[in-house]
């Protein structure tokens, strides 16, 4: 009745419920975490600016300068993001096309200032881009070790694509 | 293991468990490292499984006293009801 295997199997039951418990309770720190990233994004050139199959397509190097330090906590793990170009046609109420990602593993990394140009391309359905002003914004996801995974995003300022192909 | 034993046993579980759960919580939240948390939790499982799961001798104070064999005798046990037989029974038993 009350052997050994019995009381182990108790043992182990209990403690695994409450390190699901401990889990929970550190996703849920998270919460008071009030984070307050900064992001810059600038576009440095427009590289090439053409027609291909009908579609426009465009090339950029812009600059990133980001702190996301305050977004780590204890219970983070790793943090994804992306800068993506928003833009409305007359079609679609938002476009959004990723132009670079990258995934920041420690707090020391997410720090950072780079100059990319687009990693994907940026090509529009269609040939709306001459003269379109657009939005870059730097999305974020942070990857918990344990529970709810957290999405952000900051909106910069407004570019206007050229009006011609180049 | 006796009675007041296994008592203790389960109780000795559930509160090790749950204060070093609550102590690599608070821990790890205060270093900020979640690896410590787990560290501690899980240094805590094996000192809880070793100190309550074998049957130590401090969970074998209160043994059970059963009664002489003699004090048993003495109070038989009564004998089984005969119960309402038919003919082929009877004539079986015989």
């Amino acid at each position: 009745m009350h052997s050994f295997l019995y009381r182990l199997n108790a043992l182990l039951t209990f403690s695994l419920i409450i390190l699901a418990l401990i889990c929970g309770m550190a996703s849920f720190s998270d919460n008071f975490n009030t984070p307050s990233p900064s992001v810059d994004l600038k576009v440095l050139n427009v590289n090439w600016f053409h027609k291909q199959h009908g579609n426009d397509e465009v090339s950029l190097t812009f600059s990133v300068e980001a702190d996301l330090q305050s977004l780590f906590t204890w219970n983070t793990k790793q943090i994804f993001v992306f800068v993506a170009a928003e833009y409305e046609t007359p079609k679609n109420a938002l476009n959004q096309i990723s132009l670079w990602d990258g995934i920041i593993p420690s707090k020391d990394s997410a720090k950072f200032s780079i100059q990319v140009s687009n990693k994907y391309r940026f090509t529009d359905q269609g040939s709306n881009l001459r003269g379109k002003p657009f939005n870059l914004t730097l999305h974020w996801h942070v990857m918990p070790k344990t529970g709810k995974m957290f999405a952000d995003k900051i909106v910069t300022s407004s570019y206007r694509l050229p009006d011609e192909y180049r | 293991m006796d009675w007041q034993g296994q008592k203790l046993a389960e109780h000795l579980m559930q509160i090790l468990l749950v204060s070093f759960a609550l102590g690599a919580f608070v821990t790890g939240y205060i270093v900020g490292s979640f690896q410590l948390m787990l560290l501690i939790y899980a240094a805590g499982v094996v000192l809880t499984s070793l100190f309550t799961v074998p049957n130590w001798p401090w969970f074998n104070k209160h043994p059970l006293t059963w009664l002489e064999p003699v004090e048993a005798e003495r109070h038989p046990k009564p004998e089984k009801p005969v119960a309402p037989v038919g003919k082929k029974k009877s004539t079986k038993q015989k």
